[in-house]
């Protein structure tokens, strides 16, 4: 409030005042986003590192965060070459899983046998556990990298086909009248409308799948895998070097991330109009 | 119904008619009928209104008449020609705007630009232009998120009015709007209108609006969807707000209040 009101501000300086106190304030919310979670992550290392260290926790059992980051920077090259190959696998699994789950899920919206015979069938085959599929990839596709991106693949696409879909079908009828009215043809009418119209809902298909995609390359090296993260994290785990362990879970968390942030680049490109990427569905 | 087109002392050409169109749904308890054999002519340039409550097939007669919905019988022609399939002679205006949230304000209007395959810098030109008549200059770059619902549907009118279509067809476009900003946007409406020669077939339910801006009102009961009565508005143009204040205007109103008593659509 003003100053008692002995002084009459004129509405322009009231104004002013206004907008400058909405400048600091948005300022202080944006500073306020970046420092909370990293005073509090700051805060969750220091506890655990003192916790650790009070109860001579075993470092094999639970590691202190000094040990990690010390690992971490033994390792680094290590890391960095099991990230390359496990990368490659997400990457490779995630961009079968689109040129696959896309084409599909058109095919699904536009022929409605194929979509009466298809979709039934995809929709009971997510009830099998697609990690049990894993160790038959092994047999028939060997340990290298093809059985890792089929399991990427086989886990992520379905999301991708689902939003797709949904996307699709979500069209207010009106905006189809207005194609018609026009007299776009089908192309155009898909290529103007069906298809931006539906791209929010793909994004969120889009950003389920990647994580997805990270989980599948994992469990790919898991099962049978000479190299990556994953295979990495199980010789870590044999040998009881959990520092290296955990190390090799950071390696993962921050590959993760980067995929997640590279698909939220690519719709905030896509979407210019939306303030925000819309949600974080699935965010990792 | 009777509607004879002898009002006009040079008689016009009519552009649409719509010939003993019925139209029934099946449903579980038996059939319903939306529309029962309803007929009328509009002469081009014409504004033509109907009013009726919710329900009375007022929304199926306009999805028919543009042939972007089907009838069970009878037939919509345009000049004399059957309709049978969506009309593109056309400008729709829905109760809903119907804007593309991923385009802005001007790239809306240039949809049907683009749709039509009109000259890009004409269309612009136009586009732009329209947006100004309708108070619109510099919001021409603003995505629909950001404009009120008022500024969103006067953009979907320019969308429908681009190409200068002959026949312009809405459904109670502005329904969803509040009052000040339904006066604003019928004054604007009509000015548009008498600027061209665009034949203008409304759908509402507010008795005030079709009497302002009509040349005839065309007044449908429900169940099924009838045709009551055809009444011609003699009011000058441009009408204004003050006039709705008038005898005249009163008359009408209560012309077509009476028959909403009647049939029992109101009840006092």
């Amino acid at each position: 409030m003003g100053s008692g009101g002995q002084t009459l501000l004129s509405i322009e300086q009231v104004e002013q005042r206004v907008q400058e106190q909405n400048r600091a304030k948005r300022a202080r919310d944006r500073r306020a986003e970046l420092i909370y979670p990293v005073l509090a992550a700051a805060l969750l290392l220091v506890v655990w590192e003192l916790v650790t260290r009070a109860l001579h926790v075993p470092v094999y059992l639970f590691p202190p965060p000094s040990s990690v980051i010390a690992s971490t920077i033994e390792n680094w090259q290590l890391l960095l070459r099991e990230s390359w190959i496990t990368g490659t696998e997400i990457l490779a699994g995630y961009a079968v899983s689109i040129l696959v789950g896309i084409p599909l899920a058109l095919a699904i919206f536009q022929w409605p046998v194929f979509s009466k015979s298809i979709y039934p069938l995809l929709i009971s085959s997510q009830a099998m556990p697609k990690v049990a599929v894993a160790p038959l990839f092994v047999v028939w596709f060997g340990f290298g990298l093809m059985p890792k991106v089929l399991i990427a693949f086989l886990i992520a696409f379905f999301p991708i086909v689902i939003n797709t879909v949904m996307g699709l079908a979500a069209i207010e009828r009106e905006k189809i009248y207005l194609a018609q009215s026009m007299g776009l043809s089908a192309f155009d009418t898909f290529r103007l409308i069906r298809l931006p119209d539906a791209l929010p809902s793909i994004f969120a298909g889009l950003k389920i799948s990647i994580t997805l995609a990270v989980v599948g390359a994992v469990v790919g090296e898991f099962v049978g895998g000479d190299g990556g993260l994953g295979y990495q994290l199980m010789v870590a785990n044999g040998s009881m070097n959990t520092p290296l362990l955990f190390a090799g879970i950071l390696a993962l968390t921050v590959l993760g991330v980067l995929a997640f942030w590279m698909v939220e680049v690519v719709e905030r490109l896509s979407m210019p109009h939306q303030e925000k990427a819309s949600g974080s569905v699935g965010s990792p | 119904m009777n509607i004879s087109a002898a009002r006009r002392v040079p008689e016009t050409p009519v552009y649409l008619e719509v010939d003993n169109l019925s139209k029934v749904y099946a449903s579980e308890d038996g059939p319903v009928r939306a529309l029962d054999r309803v007929s009328l002519k509009q002469q081009r340039g014409e504004f033509v209104s109907i009013v009726g409550p919710s329900g009375c097939g007022k929304s199926t007669l306009l999805m028919i008449a543009a042939g972007l919905a089907s009838s069970s019988e009878g037939r919509v022609l345009v000049e004399n020609k059957l309709v049978s399939r969506a009309r593109t002679d056309l400008g729709m205006v829905f109760q809903n705007h119907v804007l593309l949230e991923w385009r802005t304000a001007l790239q809306n209007v240039l949809l049907q630009a683009v749709a039509r395959k009109m000259d890009p810098k004409v269309a612009q030109q136009r586009a732009r232009e329209l947006l100004a008549a309708v108070g619109l200059s510099g919001f021409e770059n603003k995505y629909p998120r950001s404009l009120s619902g008022g500024m969103k549907q006067r953009v979907s009118i320019c969308r429908a009015l681009i190409h200068d279509p002959p026949h312009l067809l809405m459904d109670e476009p502005f329904g969803a709007l509040d009052s000040l900003t339904r006066d604003q946007l019928v004054l604007d409406l009509q000015r548009i209108c008498s600027e061209r020669s665009t034949a203008v077939l409304f759908i509402t339910h507010s008795i005030a609006e079709a009497v302002f801006l009509s040349d005839r009102v065309v007044v449908m009961t429900p169940r099924p969807g009838k045709i009551d009565r055809v009444i011609d508005i003699e009011l000058p143009r441009p009408r204004t707000l003050a006039m709705r204040e008038s005898p005249e205007f009163a008359q009408y109103s209560r012309e077509i209040l009476e028959v909403f008593l009647a049939r029992g659509v109101l009840k006092e």
